[in-house]
Parts: C-alpha cells; structure tokens; sequence
C-alpha cells in the first residue's frame, strides 16, 4: 500500500472520492452530483433503492440488446432445424410433420433464453464494465474498502470536462463527505496490459484441454465397453439366426402361432375350388378412381383382346385360330362373386390359361372392379339411370 | 430521499357514490342480459354460469393467496396495497351465489351425471352429485374461514398496531397455501375439466390458478391505480408499485402460457386416444379461431404490452393492459366451458358464438366485483396503518 501511494504522486489523477454515512446522505449527494458531472459514480455496500433516477441514469439500453440476441439466435435455431428436417435429414418422427413446430418450441424457448442470458452477461462485462482487465484505480482504495463494507461513497472521475480538484473538494465537503481523497492512476499496474499470453495461464488451459480430451476419447472408445459401462451393449436380446435364452426352447426366432397366414395369402385348397373361392375369398380393394384406372388400363392390355373392350365377347383375333372369348355380360358372369372372377383369372378357366403372371394380385382385383363397372353400364339399373 | 409518514398523509375517505352506481348499473344490465339469455337459450346460459362462476372464484381466492405470500416471504413493496387486496378477497362470500345456477342444473350440464359407461363407473365414487356438493361447500367453508381470519387481523392491526398480529398471519399463511393450492385444484377439476369426464390433465389446475391470477391482479391493479390517483390511499404509493402489480400479470401470463401450451403440447405429441378428444373439440367447428386468438390475447399482447418498464409504471397503459388480460382470461374460461356445450345433445350451436349471457356475465361480474369492493371499503382505512412493514413498503423504489 504505502509503496504505491509514494509513486502515485506522480501519476495521473483518476478522481476525487468522498463517504457518506447514511443512505440518505448519498442519496442527496447523488443528485447533487448528477446537476453538475456526468462521468461519477456512487459505491454502497448494498442496493439502494431510488439510485437511478437520483441518479438520473434512465432507463438501461441493455434489454435491447437481450431481446435483440435472444430473437436473433431463436430465429438461427428456427432455421437449423427447418435445413434438418425438412432438407437435410427429413424424416417421419412420432406420426408428426415433417415440420413439427409445437415439438420445436421448447428448443426455440431454451435458446432465446440461453443466448440471451450469456449474451448479456458477457456484453455487460466487457462493454459496460471494460472486462477484462487487470486492475482499476479504485481497485485497493481504503474508499473500496469502506464502501464494500459499511460507508456509502461518491467517486467524481476526473475525466469529466466540467471537473476541477478544488471545485469537486468544495462540493464534497459541502455535502458532508468525510475521508475526501484522491484516488490516482497506477503507473505499473496500468501499463501491463493483458496476460492472457501469460505461459502459466496457456499451459494450464492448454493441460485441462488436453486432460478433457483424453478423458473423454477414453470414455467413449474403451470404457464403455468393458463391465460394467458396457450394460447398454450387452443385454439379452433376439438376434436372427441365433440361439436365445429367452425362450424355453432356445431359439430367438418363433414359430408363428398355428393357423397363421401371411397377408393376402390365399390356400391352395381354393385352386380347384371355385366356389369355396367365391365363399371366402372378397375384394380387399376400395372402388376409387386410382383403381378403376389400373383396373381399365390392365383390362384393356391383357383380357379385351379375347373379351372385346367393353366385355362383350367381340374377340379381335382371327376366329379359326382362337376362339373369341365368352361376354361377361351374361347373367353367369354377372351373379359370381368377386372371388369367383379372381380364380378365372388366376387359374383359368377353359381354355384361358392363368394370368397369374401377367397380373399382380392388386392388379386382379382392380380389373374386377373394372369388370363390374362395365357390366352396370352394358346392364343399367334403374336406379343407375336417375 | 423523502420519508412519508403514514398517519400524516393518509387519511380516511369515504369512497364516491359514483363507483357503487357504477356497480348497481353493471350489476342490473348483466341481470337483464342473463336473462334475455336464458330465455333465449337456458342451456347456454347454464354454461356460461359455470364461466361467471370459475371468474368470481379466481379473483376471490388469489388475492388472498398474495396476501399470504407477502407474510410469509416478508414483501413490502405490496404492504401499502394489502388492505385493496384483502377488500377484493370478500367476493368469497358470495361464491354460493353463483354456484347455485350451476349446482341445480348439473343434470343438464355435466354428462357425468347422466351418462355411464365403464370409465365413469370407476369415477362415480368420486364424481357423483353428492360429493361433489359437499366438496364445494367445504372448499368454501375454507376460504371464508381463511379470509376472515387473515381480514379481522389485518383490520384489528390498524387500531392496535400489535406486531403479533402479523407473526400469527405468517404462521397461518404457511397453513393456507397448500389448503389454496389443493382446494383451487380441486375446484378447477370439479366445475371445469369434469366437463368432459373422460378427460384428464394433470396441469389443469395448475392453468387455471395461473389464469386467476392474472385476472385477480388487474382487478387489484385497476382497484389500486384508481385510488391513488384520485387521492384515496395517501402520497406514498407511486408508479414503482403499479410497476411490481404489473410485473406479477407479465410473470402470470408467461407462466399461463408455459401450462397451456405445455398441457398442450405433450397430449399433442403422446397423441394418446384418452387424452386428445378435448382438444380436437377446441379445434373443430371453427373453435381453431378461438385457440389461436386465445395464444394472442394471452401471451403475445401481455409480453409485449407489458415487458417494457415504462409501460408497467404508466398509469393509462397499465389500466388498458388489466382490463386486456382480465379479458383475455375471460376468452380462457370461455374456451375451455363453450366447446363442451356445443357437444351437448340439446345445444343450438357447436362453433364459437358470442351470446346475451356471456355479455351478462361479464356485466355481472364488473358491476359484483366494484360493489363488494365499495361496500368492503366503508368505514375503513384503505391501506394497513398498523403494519410494521408500511413505511419500508411506502419507500419502496426499483
């Protein structure tokens, strides 16, 4: 202490302070101080209510700046997860949209107030307090001391253009400053500067950032494999092909419960069986106009050859080479059941060989549907007509 | 800094005729539109008594709750304004009043009662018109109990100024909150969310508390701000008050907004068949418009409208935004009662439709909240002259 009040005779002025004893007292300082400096500020050791506007300091810009960064983040966020789901990785979660907004909302909202918070801190810490830095004047004052304890103080920094040492010695005493002292520039700690290239400092981050590191490529490459880290890994579980102790008999893959068909699976008992066909077997596929166009379009290209365009039996091959298919206008035609027409198709019939090839299941039941559509136009109902 | 000593710048005043007129007048219109309304529609107008009902009870019992918060965490800045808060608390009282349009009509509007199905069988020992009787009239007992105990304190204070009074409100705040927080559950579930017995929601009551404290604010807020200004409550209280009043409906409506839309979006997203009927009724026949009307009048306006100090500690702002939240949740207990009445059997209407009686109830509720508050206010001082905490709360600055 004593060796930097010896030099700091020779140094800059920083400003002139002075301590009060009651909340009141610094209240009234401070707007006296305000009518005549700007550049002052006022130390207390706990919030005084009323300090601003005595003050006269306004209301703070620094909710902008949160609102400003918080909104500006939230929107980058917005946009990082539309390029996700929509662009880069799109993909069907939960049933939801592609875009699933009500499911982004508590990222969005955790943003905005992360960025904006942090944001804040580190703007007020470097804009508003200078940070970082290595000293202050006030920094070891007995008036820090006192004001971090049980004075109030009023600092006058020399920098104002409207202050002068005697003037500002005369207001503070006007006001009932007690200890009025001049606080100076230090010449030694102001000119060090940064020592954030301290190799201290840089060794001990770069040995945490090391450590870190090793930690955790250690972790995640060979810990978590070996017990009992590796609990995620190895547990019981089916695996096809393979045995399993899950099940009494100690296979993973199970038979499928007795009486079990695949989807769309018709017995083979039906194959000489027609009617059992016509019973059991019905048309899976609505009538919607996706499915009278295949129906048409398979119609046309595989059975109107042999069975005409509109189903009449008007075969367009020559007559001693094939026999012209029969109309499927006929009242026997007409009364089968879907499931009857299906084995035509699929087995065939009298000398119409299978189409099984040619056509898909699907495709089958569409051209059924197709062929119905045909027979109610040959044959109109009455009440198709209204 | 200038101190103010109470007992020199207060002094009682009777308040003016004009607000009790304004209440009879308010009171009178909404009778007459309630009216017209149910001879329109009864069923409809049964409906919105459960609305006039859930609104009476919010702004009743949540100031009381403030005032147990500010004993127990040691407020001051709200000590000046306790008595307005207690004064809005004598609504308690009448809570019958409004319960019995609904009680007697329970058959008609709660399908609970004539509906059953396995579900409700597993409900009905405690869903059933008996109990649910009982449980309002102790839930009322309650809170009568409590606020007159809180009250006759208070007002005791104010002659005697004995300190012990405050240490025995503390220790009986510590006993109220969770009476408060469990009974305004209750309440909730029972005259709200059994509307649609098949439904349920954990956070239910939750929302609804955070709703009624938003609305009982800005009533205290509107009751506070016009009787300062016009000279009734001393020279101590100052816009710094009116900032922390309107803080407490921006910290409201943000937290209504966190359980409304957390309610919503987690059964959204579950997309469980038990638990997304209600809100499909809240989003077909047009009651979308309402949903997303509801988001804007509750959250959008607030935050914004209310974020900004200097909006808090104007006076002409801060009447509009009270009046604006205690419409917006007014649209929150319309959204959550209407939708279920145009599921009813018997309703006219299944979209959202504006009708007398919602216009009566909110007549009503104006024209019974100023007269309580005016005939509470009668031969008593307007702020706790007695409090220790007075002066602390009449220095109160940001």
């Amino acid at each position: 202490m004593s060796s930097s009040m010896d030099n700091s005779m020779n140094n800059k002025l920083y400003a002139l302070t002075g301590l009060f004893d009651t909340p009141d007292e610094i209240m009234h300082a401070a707007e006296t101080a305000s009518k005549k400096y700007r550049k002052y500020d006022v130390h207390t050791p706990f919030p005084v209510h009323g300090m601003d506007d005595a003050m006269g300091l306004g209301e703070s810009p620094i909710g902008w700046v949160t609102i400003l960064i918080g909104g500006t983040c939230m929107l980058l966020m917005l946009g990082f997860i539309a390029w996700v789901s929509l662009v880069d990785y799109p993909n069907i979660w939960a049933g939801k949209p592609y875009f699933n907004l009500p499911g982004y909302i508590p990222i969005l909202f955790e943003v905005t107030v992360l960025t904006g918070a942090v944001s804040t801190v580190i703007i007020m810490f470097t804009i508003a307090c200078g940070l970082p830095r290595n000293n202050h004047p006030l920094h070891d004052t007995p008036y820090m001391q006192r004001t971090s304890d049980d004075k109030f103080g009023l600092c006058l920094e020399a920098e104002d253009e409207a202050f002068d040492e005697g003037s500002a010695r005369e207001l503070l005493t006007s006001l009932g400053a007690k200890s009025i002292a001049p606080v100076y520039f230090d010449a030694s700690e102001a000119k060090s500067g940064l020592s954030l290239a301290n190799p201290w400092f840089l060794g001990f981050g770069g040995a945490v950032a090391l450590g870190v590191s090793v930690f955790i490529y250690v972790t995640f490459n060979y810990m978590v494999f070996e017990a009992p880290f590796n609990w995620m890994s190895v547990q019981p579980k089916l695996a096809e092909q393979a045995p399993s102790d899950i099940f009494a008999d100690g296979r993973s893959m199970q038979k499928p419960v007795e009486g079990t068909i695949s989807r769309g699976y018709i017995p083979e008992a039906f194959e000489k069986d027609p009617e059992a066909m016509a019973k059991y077997v019905v048309n899976p596929l609505p009538v919607t106009q996706d499915v009278l166009t295949l129906g048409k379009e398979k119609f046309e290209s595989r059975c109107s050859a042999c069975h005409g365009n509109y189903g009449n039996g008007d075969s367009r091959l020559p007559a001693d080479a094939y026999p012209a298919g029969p109309s499927l206008h006929s009242p026997k035609v007409a009364e089968w059941k879907d499931g009857h027409i299906y084995h035509v198709i699929t087995y065939g019939q009298n000398v119409m060989p299978s189409y099984a090839k040619q056509l898909t299941k699907d495709e089958r039941w569409a051209v059924i549907h197709y062929i119905r559509a045909l027979q109610r136009s040959q044959n109109p109902k009455e009440t198709d007509l209204k | 800094m200038s101190t103010v000593n109470p007992s020199a710048a207060y002094e009682k005043k009777a308040l003016p005729g004009k607000a009790s007129s304004f209440g009879w007048v308010a009171l009178i219109l909404g009778v007459v539109l309630a009216g017209a309304g149910y001879a329109m529609d009864p069923l409809r107008t049964q409906f919105v008594s459960i609305m006039l009902l859930m609104f009476i009870a919010g702004v009743a019992i949540c100031p009381l709750f403030m005032v147990a918060v500010e004993y127990l965490a040691g407020v001051v800045w709200s000590t000046p304004i306790r008595r307005v808060f207690e004064l809005v608390t004598n609504l308690v009282w009448f809570l019958p009043i409004f319960a019995l349009p609904v009680l007697f009509n329970m058959g008609n509007i709660y399908e609970w009662t004539y509906m059953s199905d396995p579900i409700l069988m597993r409900k009905a020992p405690y869903l059933n018109e008996t109990f649910f009787i009982i449980r309002f009239f102790v839930i009322w007992i309650l809170w009568v109990v409590f606020q007159q105990l809180f009250v006759k304190r208070s007002l005791k204070q104010d002659e005697t100024g004995d300190q012990s009074l405050t240490a025995k409100n503390i220790k009986m705040s510590a006993l109220f909150i969770p009476v408060f927080g469990l009974s305004i559950t209750a309440l909730s579930i029972d005259f709200m969310m059994s509307l649609e017995p098949h439904w349920f929601s954990t956070i239910f009551g939750v929302n609804f508390f955070a709703g009624s404290l938003v609305a009982s604010l800005a009533v205290v807020a509107i009751a506070t701000i016009l009787l300062n200004e016009n000279g009734y409550l001393g020279k101590g209280i100052v816009s710094d008050h009116y900032y922390n009043l309107g803080f407490g409906m921006f910290a409201g409506c943000v937290f209504w907004t966190y359980t409304a839309f957390s309610q919503g979006m987690l059964i959204w997203y579950a997309n469980l068949p038990e638990e997304t009927p209600w809100f499909i009724h809240r989003w077909e026949n047009g009651w979308s418009t309402i949903t997303y009307f509801l988001l804007f009048v509750h959250f959008v306006v607030p935050l914004f409208g209310l974020i900004q100090r200097k909006n808090k500690r104007s006076v002409n702002r801060m009447l509009f935004m009270s009046l604006w939240v205690i419409f917006a949740h007014m649209v929150d207990l319309y959204w959550i009662v209407m939708p279920t009445y145009g599921h009813n059997p018997n309703a006219h209407s299944h979209g959202p439709t504006i009708g007398l009686a919602e216009l009566g109830a909110v007549a009503i509720a104006a024209g019974v909240i100023t007269l309580v508050f005016t005939m509470g206010a009668k031969n008593k001082n307007l702020i706790p002259v007695g409090d220790p905490k007075l002066q602390r709360g009449l220095n109160f600055r940001l």
